[in-house]
């Protein structure tokens, strides 16, 4: 039995589907990653795993239970990390965790052993009595995913863990992850568009695009499906007609106004190419990383940037909270 | 067991809150402080009211006003903390939405009746000091105050949820109570008599729920009852149930 299996789940907003007919089967104990661009679709998928959005069709179950009808047993079994601040303010870091711990009704001895096993690994025990209002952005950040934790839930929701986060913490928090998944046996689930983090981290993946899967599997597989290497060409012409009889080329596909060849073994023939090309202004040889997964199977790049919106959007939206 | 450790967590949060805003303490007791020296004195030195000094009359109206201002306000706290995400948090957590409505209701009826207690010490002060003759303190008439105090916020602590729970913005939500609390506060018979009201004003006044809690509380500090102590005691119950009742309805539907 899968612990989370959804069956065509489906959210319809007024205009748009935001999430369509997904069916998805994710096993216990292994990191899950959603990956895609901006609005594809993966936060409202992860409300509605974690009870928080019904979805419009369609169901899914989580740890055996049915997120519609059984949602108090759902909810009992995970734990979540949302991508926005909700922690209060007024409050310091030890009494939000303690707040948490009671919400969950963890046992008074078992708590303040967790709140201080939590704080020492994201580093905030010596900030642990001042008010979240004196916290930084990843400070924050930082003790909500100390939070998330804090109960082990069987299954772990994080949205975006490490946005806005500085490498080393990254880092950090990438490692106690794994432990998590492997000493615990915990489910993770990731919502990333971050294809670092998901390469790093996740056993398996979905990327998604305008709330569909596009493709599905583990990160080495899909890069492996790609083919071999990637030769990237930039010409002011390039004849790409001549590339197309070459045997041992398996795809070719624009890329930003350049060229794209997948091939096997691209150092032996990159020589031929070349001569068959004729004058080029650069040429790139590498492995395929997952944003050519994801740009093989959309036709476009998946652009980096904040996950919701518009740098200005998102201090607007900060200056309407204060 | 584990629902009412989750009211204590929401009632926890919200008494470390309320400590820690002093400025909305200070605000909401300075407010009613000086409707009762100004209007009470002000008009006191020209009229009194069948009888009785302005200011002793209005004083149970006033505690009402501290009530109802702090407790329907109390609702834009929800608005907030669905503006951040904690509502999320909170409503991820294995907890019904009635141990949410509850921890709510206990949290801001705590508020408000600290803030009440304070207004209710200064009131004592100013009588056994002469400036507000006319009080009569006993265990009685000051326990059965508070009980009413206390039944009356439970209502409007709700009334302010149920708004706060359908509202978006704290500026929708501040316009729509404004509609609220003026009525409930001006046509409760708080700053006047209501034996001889025109007749086209009276009915307002006696759908009000709060005019009871006025009259009981008016009844037992001064002796002039307009109803009775039974009759007012079983309106401002039924008043509070029923918003109860709303309330937890409403935040069963509550969306984020």
């Amino acid at each position: 039995m899968h612990i989370i299996e959804t069956k065509n789940l489906t959210k319809k907003f007024e205009k748009m589907t935001a999430v369509d007919n997904l069916n998805l089967q994710i096993n216990e104990g292994e990191i899950f990653g959603l990956l895609g661009p901006n609005g594809a679709g993966k936060t409202t998928t992860l409300l509605m795993l974690v009870t928080l959005k019904p979805p419009t069709s369609g169901t899914a179950t989580i740890n055996g239970f049915d997120i519609v009808k059984q949602a108090d047993k759902v909810r009992k079994s995970i734990g979540i990390v949302f991508q926005d601040p909700s922690s209060d303010e007024i409050l310091t870091g030890y009494e939000n965790l303690k707040l948490h711990g009671w919400l969950y009704d963890m046992p008074n001895d078992l708590l303040e052993d967790r709140i201080k096993e939590v704080l020492e690994l994201v580093e905030l025990t010596d900030r642990k009595n001042d008010r979240m209002k004196k916290y930084s952005g990843g400070m924050r950040r930082r003790l909500e995913l100390a939070r998330g934790l804090m109960h082990h839930p069987k299954i772990l929701f994080l949205d975006e863990p490490t946005l806005g986060l500085d490498p080393q913490s990254r880092e950090h928090i990438w490692k106690y992850i794994e432990n998590l998944a492997k000493e615990k046996n915990m489910t993770i689930i990731i919502t990333t568009h971050y294809m670092d983090e998901a390469d790093k981290l996740c056993d398996r993946l979905a990327i998604i695009d305008k709330g569909k899967i596009v493709v599905l599997g583990s990160p080495t597989q899909l890069k492996k499906d790609l083919g071999g290497d990637i030769i990237r060409l930039k010409a002011k012409t390039l004849d790409i007609d001549v590339l197309k009889n070459l045997p041992y080329v398996k795809n070719i596909s624009p890329c930003d106004g350049e060229v794209c060849l997948t091939l096997e073994d691209a150092s032996t023939h990159l020589q031929e190419i070349l001569k068959l090309v004729g004058k080029i202004d650069s040429v790139e040889i590498r492995s395929p990383t997952l944003d050519d997964v994801f740009l093989h199977y959309t036709g476009r790049a998946m652009l980096e940037g904040s996950p919701e919106g518009s740098w200005a959007e998102k201090m607007m939206n900060a200056s309407e909270k204060t | 067991m584990s629902e009412l450790k989750g009211i204590y967590a929401l009632w926890y949060r919200e008494m470390k809150v309320f400590l820690r805003e002093r400025s909305r303490v200070i605000s909401s007791i300075i407010n009613p402080l000086l409707w009762l020296l100004i209007i009470g004195g002000g008009l006191g030195s020209a009229v009194s009211f069948e009888g009785y000094n302005v200011m002793t009359f209005i004083f149970p109206g006033v505690l009402i006003q501290t009530a109802l201002f702090s407790s329907v306000f109390f609702g834009v706290y929800i608005v907030w903390d669905k503006k951040i995400d904690f509502m999320k948090e909170v409503l991820v957590a294995p907890m019904r939405r009635t141990s949410l409505f509850v921890g709510k209701i206990i949290g801001g009826s705590t508020d408000t009746l600290l803030q009440i207690l304070i207004l209710f010490t200064i009131g004592i002060i100013f009588s056994l000091s002469g400036i507000m003759p006319g009080l009569q303190l006993t265990v009685f008439s000051v326990a059965v105050s508070l009980v009413f105090l206390l039944i009356t916020t439970v209502g409007l602590v709700s009334i302010g949820l149920i708004i706060g729970s359908q509202m978006e913005s704290p500026e929708g939500f501040q316009l729509i109570i404004s509609f609220v609390i003026f009525p409930l506060f001006f046509l409760s018979g708080s700053l006047f008599p209501i034996t001889n009201l025109p007749k086209w004003l009276a009915p307002f006044i006696f759908v009000n729920p709060v005019t009871y809690a006025v009259d009981g509380i008016r009844g037992v500090l001064i002796g002039k009852f307009q109803f009775s102590l039974l009759f007012d005691f079983a309106l401002v119950s039924l008043f509070a149930l029923v918003m109860i009742l709303i309330g937890t309805y409403a935040f069963k539907k509550m969306k984020i």
